[in-house]
């Protein structure tokens, strides 16, 4: 699942058969970027040319040195560094609670009859429909929106790990008991790396929801970070800054699942020659 | 040629008395009694669903019997399987899979030593995704050696192998049990292949033994030896299977 979908999807390149510089940009690479930079031009174009006012989307260039003069006064590393803190803290806690319910569903049947039927009733519950009780519940500060990103990290990151660990070979399991392995060998040699990649995966998708759930949560009266950034900027019109921070909001998404498709490279390195 | 064998010498490893067991309402096992003596090749012959599986998954501790389907399996000393799939965790390089649950001083080493003995030690630090299937069955023989086992359980790990590679197997399980002299029981459905290398030949047909052969002849064996061919076609009667085709 790491490359896989992605990289399964495309031919691959035959070594002997095309042989190529191996890090020279391909045309195939440089034909994707013409329409991307064709439609930048064409927006800076209408909003050049006053066809595209500015109280509806300003221009690419005036974006970007906003984007520049946001930078060196501070403005946008505070922001960001508000914002990040919340999703980490939040990704943290909600990790950790989904990995660990999902260990104590999968390694046991009394664990999966306790934990199991909670997540699956839960998992239902729209997650953006229990601000209005986090609002009660929390008030407006730091917690009811590190507990939304939290609450929106457990239940991917739950379920993937739980069926990460039900799918894992049941013959492998055999090798285990023939090797005389104990349980906690045959939890730690067989049973997590067997469930890593498909944890993996949820947790690829943990992290978008997580960001997602981090830029309702900050629409929540904030009073810092890239939402109060973005809604601040709405009352007086500058479409630059909101653009700005919908760009940043996708930079983070971005970057941070480059970080577990690294991981992931690394993880599962044993899969990799096999996939290559 | 049907039940000429004479009584065993030498205690036993393993014996199955009167072991039955049941899937449902379907009985697989009918009161099975199987000896192994310590050190001897035995192979157990059937044709597929005949239960020589279970009876070798039962020997090794696999079989999840209701109490009281379990009793008749006796087994003294240490046991190894290689199954018919070579089962290597594929996130362990091939030496940690080696070396998984040795309780020894030095696991690695015993690891090597066992994969150098299987030939393998040139692969020991590869994904086992890499190896082709001999190499792999290599590798899960290595797994089975390491263990210094009494009784080693093979269940039809040469099937999936290609006819060459599988002669090549063959030579290395003869080669190992003359160094080791664990007591074996090979499942298989090649009887040329439980000619070749078995001390004894059992038939499982119809939930019990059907037929027992001693194979007395020094190894290597020729296929193509008189006494062979005349058991074979014993064999493959019991099976069976006449030289007309499919009775």
């Amino acid at each position: 699942m790491s490359t896989s979908s992605l990289d399964l999807a495309r031919p691959a390149p035959r070594a002997g058969l095309a042989p190529r510089a191996p890090r020279a940009p391909r045309p195939a690479v440089l034909a994707r970027w013409i329409s991307p930079l064709a439609v930048l031009v064409l927006w800076q174009a209408l909003s050049s040319a006053g066809l595209l006012p500015e109280r509806l989307l300003a221009a690419p260039v005036t974006i970007a040195a906003t984007g520049v003069e946001l930078f060196r006064d501070g403005t946008l590393t505070e922001a960001i560094g508000v914002s990040v803190r919340r999703a980490a803290l939040g990704f943290l806690l909600g990790g950790a609670a989904g990995i660990g319910l999902a260990l104590v569903a999968g390694l046991g049947r009394i664990g999966e009859n306790a934990v199991d039927p909670i997540m699956q009733m839960l998992r239902a519950l729209p997650l953006f429909g229990l601000i209005p009780l986090f609002i009660l519940w929390f008030g407006i500060g730091e917690t009811p929106k590190v507990g939304l990103v939290a609450l929106g990290v457990v239940f991917p990151l739950y379920l993937n790990t739980f069926a990460g660990i039900r799918g894992v070979d049941g013959r492998l399991g055999e090798v285990a008991r023939v090797l005389d392995l104990g349980r906690g060998a045959l939890i730690r040699h067989v049973v997590l790396p067997g469930a890593l990649p498909q944890a993996l995966v949820g947790l690829r998708q943990s992290l978008g929801i997580a960001w997602l759930a981090l830029i309702v949560a900050e629409q929540i009266n904030a009073s810092s970070g890239l939402g109060f950034m973005i809604n601040n900027a709405r009352e007086f019109l500058r479409t630059d800054i909101v653009v700005l921070g919908l760009v940043v909001y996708a930079a983070l998404g971005l970057a941070t699942d480059a970080v577990v498709r690294l991981l992931e490279r690394k993880a599962l390195s044993w899969r990799a020659t096999f996939l290559r | 040629m049907a039940r000429d064998v004479p009584a065993l010498t030498g205690e036993a490893v393993a014996t199955v008395t009167g072991f039955s067991r049941r899937f449902g309402d379907r009985t697989v096992l009918d009161g099975v009694d199987v000896t192994i003596g310590r050190g001897e090749f035995v192979a157990l012959l059937g044709r597929s669903g005949s239960g020589k599986s279970t009876l070798l998954r039962a020997l090794a501790g696999l079989d999840p019997a209701p109490a009281g389907e379990r009793d008749g399996i006796a087994v003294d000393g240490t046991v190894a399987v290689a199954f018919q799939e070579p089962r290597l965790l594929p996130w362990k390089r091939v030496r940690a899979n080696v070396a998984l649950g040795l309780r020894t001083p030095d696991p690695g080493a015993a690891a090597d030593g066992a994969l150098t003995e299987v030939g393998l030690i040139d692969r020991a630090g590869a994904w086992p995704l890499t190896l082709s299937g001999g190499e792999a069955q290599r590798a899960s023989l290595a797994r089975a050696l390491v263990r210094r086992p009494d009784l080693l359980l093979l269940d039809e790990p040469f099937s999936a192998l290609d006819a060459l590679t599988r002669i090549t197997m063959h030579r290395l399980v003869l080669d190992l049990w003359e160094r080791h002299r664990p007591g074996i029981l090979l499942v298989t459905h090649d009887v040329d292949e439980a000619l070749l290398l078995a001390d004894r030949v059992l038939v499982l047909d119809g939930g019990r033994i059907a037929h027992e052969s001693r194979v007395g002849l020094d190894r290597p064996r020729h296929r193509d030896h008189p006494h062979l061919l005349d058991l074979r076609s014993t064999l493959l009667a019991t099976l069976g299977v006449t030289p007309e085709g499919t009775a």
